[in-house]
């Protein structure tokens, strides 16, 4: 896709002024691309479904739509080893603090992308008892991706932003220290 | 045989009410008489219970039973409430019916029901700590704030027993006792097909006991109905399942016009059989696939989804969906079909049939597939049948419970189909039932599809639908059993009580008769052949 036909440029356009206002030394500024672009494009998803939205993500991995072309078919059960999590489908009352175990599991950098109506806002279910009104409330998202459920371009649009973002971090000293930072 | 004067013969004080459908309403203390004699008396033989629903009447609480024989094919449905509120009290019948086990769980959980001689009384949904009853019409929702601490699971459960001098006591019963080698499975593990956990004792590799954890998904769709009206509680039944959301909905609509009378066009039903067994095949498809990637045959899997993607362009172009259509709506459909739908369903079904060798022989003669799935969790017809295991579980255990043969609707009395039934009971029998039904479904698409009659696609419906008071029930053949819809109206443009039965809980709550003896690796192969939607089963 050409850079114009994304939305959101500006919000990583942002990104970019704010890198730069700090400075970037040129040997690390080149290493950081290198990697990122490698980053980009092996990101691994944790494979986790709760519900309708989990199909599409199946139908995604399926020969027609093949995530494997945008080096997302690695999806791990595990997520020591997953580098995003994809928020497919609705976050209850109850599930609420496993996802959230599942997150602080994750290595860092880590990513998270809301899939779905559900894991958006809530979705159908805003009125309901048991049910979390989006799951960033308890995770910072990175991506949205609105739909119920999304087509799977629609998934692939939501990834693919996720990788221009990838691509534009400052990886020395930035995102693989987040932890640290925060102390 | 009259029913009536039967349940009057054995409880007196019995009342009927007759509207939507007949209910017997018997006293608490006689029920529990009453259901044990319905069910092992020769002549009534009321051994499937269909349904277990609890209530909360206002100033009563209380559970509505649907029971059916599967000898004579009658149904009733009992009534029994309790005045009590503070400390509702009603007798179980989980000795009778093996799947009132879990049903009563969920009244408790959801009415605050205790049930005397239950052994296993704890909330199934929702969390231990959770505050208050949510179906209850005077819960208050500002005391359940979103909790982030972890839960603790109890190894202790309660169970109300009443002594021969009459007097209750609160008896602990042990579900796994300090010297058992207790695992966790899920709610986060792939093979479980969801958000559902186990806990699994075992001694060596196997299972001792299981102890299924459901409520993970559990979204209220069921409260949150009593507060739209019936067209818009159409939009949660393609939640549910969303791997049968054409039969779940089309349930719900057979209800609603069921209740307000009005006459569906020939040209609809036509549709709806159609897209139902369409959606059956793209169920099964979808089974196939992740039951092969469970046993490690991932090509299978491939296979599966290139040609389900098939059914998807034909639902996508009539309907504008692929995997949630919102297709059915109350007297009719949201739209005529496609021009090309016709030629495209042609289409498919000769190349399906085609293909489907192709299935067999990748895998369903596969020595290892044959090894794991042979002789592998077996249940049999009596208890399929006391669990209410329907669908492909119960078929393939000889139990002949296929919806569409035993209350027909749609076209399907004008259709000749075969009823896949197997008599293993084990996971290869579940296999070969689906496997056998996509053919069957095929056969009925092509009764069907050169035959379908010219008119309107849609009764004119009013924007607000008003059923008259009274209780009423529908099911289908969903792609895994019988799904059902009750509903309790007082005359409004929302009911007053929507209760859908789920085929998945049964078949959860059979998992632990299903699996104990085996080997613990053998629980992926049972699972996935059991073929349950966890959304469905929360609700």
């Amino acid at each position: 896709m050409k850079y114009e036909d994304f939305k959101d440029n500006e919000y990583l356009e942002k990104m970019v002024t704010e890198l730069n206002a700090s400075g970037a030394n040129v040997l690390l500024g080149v290493l950081d691309d290198v990697i990122n672009w490698g980053r980009s494009n092996s990101l691994w998803p944790l494979t986790f479904a709760t519900s309708c939205c989990g199909i599409e993500f199946m139908a995604l991995g399926a020969a027609r739509y093949d995530m494997a072309r945008f080096g997302f078919e690695v999806a791990r059960a595990s997520p020591r080893q997953a580098d995003m999590i994809m928020v497919c489908g609705t976050i209850t009352d109850k599930m609420a603090p496993v996802l959230k175990r599942l997150y602080d599991q994750m290595a860092d950098p880590k990513y998270v992308i809301a899939v779905g109506g559900c894991a958006v806002g809530g979705g159908p279910f805003t009125k309901s008892y048991h049910v979390v009104q989006g799951v960033d409330q308890i995770l910072p998202v990175d991506v949205y991706i609105p739909g119920c459920p999304p087509r799977p371009e629609a998934f692939y649009y939501g990834m693919m932003q996720l990788q221009r973002k990838v691509k534009l971090e400052k990886f020395f000293g930035g995102v693989n220290r987040k932890e640290k930072k925060e102390k | 045989m009259d029913i009536k004067n039967r349940i009057l013969e054995i409880v007196p004080e019995a009342e009927f009410s007759e509207n939507g459908s007949l209910v017997a309403i018997v006293p608490s203390s006689n029920l529990y008489t009453l259901a044990k004699r319905l069910k092992n008396d020769e002549d009534t033989s009321f051994d499937y219970l269909l349904s277990l629903t609890g209530m909360d009447f206002g100033d009563s609480l209380g559970v509505i039973y649907h029971l059916e024989s599967t000898k004579y094919g009658h149904m009733i449905v009992l009534q029994t409430s309790t005045n009590d509120k503070d400390k509702p009290e009603l007798y179980s019948v989980s000795d009778i019916w093996k799947g009132a086990n879990i049903n009563e769980r969920e009244a408790y959980d959801f009415f605050g029901i205790r049930f005397i001689n239950h052994p296993d009384m704890r909330r199934i949904f929702l969390r231990d700590d959770w505050v208050g009853f949510p179906l209850r019409k005077d819960y208050n929702d500002e005391l359940n704030p979103l909790r982030m601490t972890n839960e603790v699971t109890e190894d202790m459960t309660q169970e109300l027993t009443l002594d021969k001098d009459g007097t209750f006591t609160n008896k602990e019963n042990i579900i796994f006792d300090d010297q058992e080698y207790v695992i966790n499975i899920g709610p986060q593990h792939p093979a479980t097909h969801g958000v559902l956990r186990f806990r699994t004792s075992l001694q060596g590799e196997t299972i001792k006991k299981i102890e299924p954890y459901c409520g993970y998904i559990h979204r209220g769709i069921e409260k949150m109905c009593e507060s739209l009206t019936y067209p818009q509680t159409l939009a949660l039944t393609d939640r549910l399942d969303y791997l049968s959301c054409h039969q779940s909905r089309h349930a719900l609509c057979m209800c609603i016009e069921k209740a307000i009378g009005v006459e569906i066009p020939e040209r609809v039903q036509y549709i709806r059989t159609i897209m139902d067994e369409l959606q059956r095949i793209d169920s099964h498809l979808l089974f196939y696939s992740c039951l092969c990637m469970d046993l490690g045959a991932l090509t299978a899997f491939f296979y599966g989804f290139r040609d389900r993607e098939k059914i998807l362009d034909i639902f996508e172009n009539t309907t504008g969906g692929r995997l949630i259509q919102n297709y059915n709506v109350i007297g009719g459909v949201q739209a005529d079909l496609h021009p090309n739908f016709v030629k495209d369903v042609k289409e498919f079904s000769s190349y399906m049939r085609k293909i489907l060798k192709e299935y067999h022989d990748i895998f369903t003669g596969n020595i290892i597939a044959q090894q794991r799935l042979k002789d592998v969790g077996v249940l049999s017809r009596e208890d399929a049948i006391s669990f209410g295991a329907t669908g492909g579980t119960g078929r393939a255990s000889g139990w002949a419970c296929d919806t569409r043969k035993r209350k027909p609707y749609g076209v399907y009395d004008k259709v000749s189909f075969k009823e896949i039934v197997y008599n293993e009971g084990d996971s290869f029998a579940r296999y070969m039932v689906r496997m056998d039904e996509i053919v069957e479904s095929l056969n009925i698409i092509d009764q069907l599809i050169d035959n379908i009659p010219e008119g309107e696609y849609q009764v004119k419906m009013k924007p607000i639908i008003r059923i008259p008071e009274g209780k009423y029930f529908a099911s289908v053949e969903s792609s895994r059993g019988e799904f059902g819809v009750f509903i309790d109206s007082r005359g409004d443009k929302s009911p007053y009580r929507m209760k859908f039965r789920a085929t998945g809980l049964p078949l959860v709550a059979a998992v632990d008769t299903i699996t104990s003896g085996g080997k613990i690796a053998d629980l992926i192969a049972i699972g996935g052949t059991l073929d349950y939607i966890i959304p469905e089963i929360d609700r």
